[in-house]
């Protein structure tokens, strides 16, 4: 009785749960971090492949080019 | 890095367009598209606000939860994209979507429904980065060019921030410092954990 329960909530509660939205419908998207290999459109000033260079670089980008409260004289 | 996220600064947008020009010519919109457009909150009335919008690149995003060929996919950054090849162009994401960010070109002879097109947070889509293809059906890929989305670094007063959401949140916290309003709104809590000004 008690496993009959059991397996039944399992079964109920399966309804409620979602699906996880990933890269389930396309998988061929390179990363961002890959780059274009287009040297001319390309930001100098990171290394393509590299997260980390990419995401620092991005993440100056915004603060000097976005955060005009860092910029202005005190 | 936390996910890419958008969010337009009300007490700055002055409704001046330059976001949806720059998105537009950045990556070619056809006519009759609108990747980006400038919402006026009581318009005409004393105290009125603005903001931009486009696809958020939601979380837990509705468009793809709803499309039945299952056309969209996420970057590892949150960007929310999709596949031209298998979207069908039904409009169930335009349905889904609370921004109204789907858009369908005209197309053909007697102007049929194309299929989607939105904002990629300049971040192209799955073709090759950087190629022709990509360019044609989902414009230029800043983001693998190491830049933020061109509305974003075109917007004269800085209302409209794009970013890493970490960073993009930490510039907002700083306005609202400067401020000394804007933490009393709703969700602020929430947002920034404390409900106190400037916290």
């Amino acid at each position: 009785m008690k496993a009959a329960i059991i397996l039944s909530s399992l079964f109920l509660l399966a309804a409620c749960g979602e699906t996880r939205q990933d890269k389930a419908g396309v998988g061929s998207d390179k990363p961002a971090v890959t780059g274009t290999g287009v040297a001319v459109y390309t930001d100098p000033g990171w290394t393509a492949g590299d997260q980390a260079s990419w995401a620092n670089h991005l993440k100056a980008r915004a603060t000097y080019g976005q955060n005009d409260h860092a910029r202005a004289p005190k | 890095m936390a996910r890419m996220k958008f969010i337009c600064d009300a007490e700055r947008c002055i409704e001046c367009n330059g976001c949806v020009t720059a998105c537009k010519n950045e990556h070619e919109v056809p006519w009759g598209v609108n990747r980006r457009r400038v919402v006026t909150l009581n318009d005409g009335v004393p105290g009125e606000k603005s903001i931009s919008v486009a696809c958020m690149h939601c979380s837990d995003a509705p468009c793809m939860a709803v499309c039945p060929v299952n056309c969209f996919y996420k970057t590892d950054e949150g960007v929310v994209l999709h596949d031209k090849d298998i979207c069908i162009g039904c409009g169930y994401c335009s349905y889904a979507c609370p921004f109204g960010a789907p858009q369908f070109p005209s197309s053909g002879t007697f102007g049929l429904r194309g299929k989607m097109d939105k904002c990629t947070f300049c971040a192209g889509g799955p073709e090759e980065h950087g190629s022709q293809a990509e360019f044609e059906k989902y414009g230029r890929n800043r983001l693998a060019e190491g830049k933020l989305p061109a509305c974003a670094e075109m917007c004269s007063t800085k209302a409209l921030l794009a970013g890493d959401g970490d960073v993009v949140a930490d510039i907002l916290r700083g306005r609202v410092v400067q401020r000394g309003k804007g933490a009393e709104v709703w969700g602020w809590g929430t947002a920034y954990g404390n409900q106190a000004k400037g916290a």
